[in-house]
């Protein structure tokens, strides 16, 4: 299992460096600038804001710079605001957003195999099928749909939430947007859960359980649950990363101050640095979590260790 | 005794008929996507809504771009079947010019898909060994590279080109594509139809050609389905953001980023836009799955 791990890790190590070669590329040869405004600024004072920011000095030396700066953990000043580093913007925001990512995760995950399970249970009877249209609708209903719907029915006719604003997270003001952000995937969870349950309940050793005489309810929590749980584990890495990219829509319909909007701000500003930053975060986080439902899967389904 | 004999008289001309009636897979595959009703209502409306998103803005009595200062923010009515936007534009061509442009991103964007992962997944299949191992090393690399975070980087600094968008939401669309194709060339190589052609002397890229590529066409129809919902969504997520198309022109997802603003005093201006991706979006997904039912080769 270690052994497993250590080399899912080493693996990691190329696909980071060449997510920094590609950002930093993309940034250096886009046209504009971010210094560039409606003024045209001296050219002496270009000059110096260049070598503020190191721009002068060739592309390479630039690239080797920023990486050895990125592996040290330091992702650079920001270049719109001037006074922050990324680092510090960073740090303001991704709280925000790992708070609500983690929520509408969670409560996707549990409440998505939940009522995939009792669908299964009641396969064929009015609760599936209404649970699974349900949840059609969810799968086809994308968040910035969901989100303006969830806010004119709760906040505006209701009244009953906030239809923006952050306010340091309290419960109040997450209800909506971990909604909006999680109902697509509380959805494809219920109905991976649902077709895999099913399966699950057709095979030979749940028929050998039930021969033997267990209870219904004991069959399906300690034989069912983790095989039928292999597609759920499978599917959490697209989830996460579903719900990561989500948040840039739902934090701007929201006016949450988090990362997706930082995101957006940033490119609409072409803070290079700030970009740059950002994409190599999410990156990171897209590995780390990779890496995760890897071992995750290893322990759920035994043949996969090796 | 008679009977009996009628009896036999019935099935010999019964299997006398099934041998005239020999079902190929594709046929076999559609008189089952025929039984399939919510599939088939779904071909219906998808049918009516292309045409639709063709035809509506050639004939209607409104172009997509007219402003009208004396009908802003109009409700429904007789004159304007969506009522009107904030700039006084007839929503119902907008509407469904929209759906035109997402229609086709949808396609395209998905054609794409189709392409590149085909032809990777079936050629990494194929080759196997060092090749095989390589190639999916480069696309796990690929899969841990957070796209959609670049496309909007692309778009915002290299402008807003619809071709642009295309190729880049293509392009992030192939790997899962290309990684079923993959599994089934793995399981496709080892068939004798395969070694006979070996054995001729056919070369492994029209192998690939000719055998591997019609051989999994099956489940690419299936994903191909699946893909362009997606393709769509990614495309109204982009356009959303005001990272997509360009005014006057529109899309889906430009006319719910439109209609969200002014939802409170003017909920049709999201209302119908939304339900029109809606109702698409549903046709593709059940089309999809009554593909994937009518072609499963575990069904047969």
């Amino acid at each position: 299992m270690f052994k497993f791990i250590l080399k899912r890790v080493i693996e990691a190590i190329p696909t980071l460096l060449i997510l920094i070669t590609i950002s930093f590329f993309l940034m250096r040869f886009a046209p504009g600038s971010p210094f560039s405004s409606e003024r045209t600024l001296p050219p002496q004072v270009m000059e110096n804001i260049n070598a503020k920011y190191g721009l002068d000095k060739p592309v390479m030396e630039q690239y080797t710079t920023y990486l050895s700066n990125v592996l040290q953990g330091d992702l650079g000043p920001s270049f719109k605001y001037k006074d922050f580093t990324v680092n510090e913007l960073v740090a303001t925001a991704l709280p925000v957003s790992a708070k609500i990512g983690a929520v509408a995760f969670v409560f996707a995950v549990f409440f998505g195999v939940g009522i995939g399970t009792i669908a299964a249970l009641r396969q064929n009877t009015w609760l599936d099928y209404s649970v699974m249209s349900t949840a059609m609708i969810g799968i086809v209903m994308p968040s910035f749909v969901l989100a303006p719907v969830l806010i004119y029915l709760f906040s505006i006719t209701l009244g009953w939430f906030p239809a923006g604003g952050w306010l340091d997270g309290s419960a109040k003001y997450m209800v909506l947007p971990v909604l909006g952000m999680s109902m697509m995937y509380v959805a494809t969870f219920a109905r991976i859960t649902r077709g895999s349950m099913i399966e699950t309940l057709n095979s030979n050793f749940i028929r050998t359980a039930r021969a033997k005489g267990l209870s219904f309810s004991y069959i399906v929590l300690h034989h069912a649950l983790k095989p039928a749980m292999l597609p759920v584990v499978s599917y959490m890495g697209p989830a996460f990363v579903g719900i990561i990219t989500g948040s840039v829509v739902i934090e701007t319909i929201f006016g949450l101050p988090g990362i997706g909007k930082l995101f957006v701000n940033a490119a609409f500003n072409r803070d290079y640095s700030l970009v740059m930053g950002i994409t190599i975060l999410i990156g990171l986080l897209f590995i780390l979590f990779n890496a995760i439902v890897d071992i995750l899967l290893a322990y759920v389904d035994p043949k996969i260790r090796f | 005794m008679l009977t009996k004999k009628q009896n036999i008289d019935a099935i010999d001309s019964f299997s006398e008929n099934l041998e005239i009636e020999g079902r190929s897979l594709w046929k076999d595959a559609r008189i089952r996507f025929m039984r399939n009703k919510a599939a088939m209502v779904s071909l219906v409306i998808l049918c009516v809504i292309t045409l639709a998103v063709i035809f509506v803005p050639m004939v209607a009595e409104f172009s997509y771009d007219d402003t009208d200062w004396y009908a802003l923010h109009q409700a429904p009515s007789m004159v304007h079947l969506f009522g009107t936007d904030s700039l006084g534009r007839d929503l119902f061509v907008r509407t469904f010019i929209g759906g035109r442009i997402s229609l086709m991103v949808g396609i395209l964007g998905a054609l794409v898909a189709v392409v590149i992962g085909t032809v990777y997944g079936a050629t990494s299949g194929f080759i196997g060994g060092k090749i095989d191992r390589m190639m999916m090393r480069i696309l796990e690399i690929l899969y841990s590279i957070p796209f959609m975070f670049l496309v909007i980087v692309l778009v915002t600094f290299f402008g807003r080109n619809i071709v642009l968008i295309f190729v880049a939401i293509g392009a992030i669309a192939w790997l899962d594509m290309a990684r079923i194709v993959r599994g089934q060339t793995l399981s496709l190589r080892n068939k004798e139809f395969i070694e006979a052609a070996h054995v001729c002397g056919v070369s492994n890229w029209n192998i690939i050609r000719r055998h591997i590529i019609p051989n999994v066409l099956g489940i690419v129809a299936v994903y191909s389905t699946l893909l362009i919902p997606s393709m769509i969504l990614t495309e109204s997520f982009l356009s959303f953001l005001g990272l997509g198309v360009q005014e006057p022109m529109t899309s889906w997802g430009a006319l719910l980023q439109e209609g969200a603003q002014t939802m409170e005093i003017a909920i049709w201006q999201i209302a119908f836009p939304a339900a029109m991706m809606v109702i698409t979006l549903f046709c593709f997904n059940y089309i999809g799955d009554g593909l994937r039912d009518a072609l499963d080769p575990k069904d047969r």
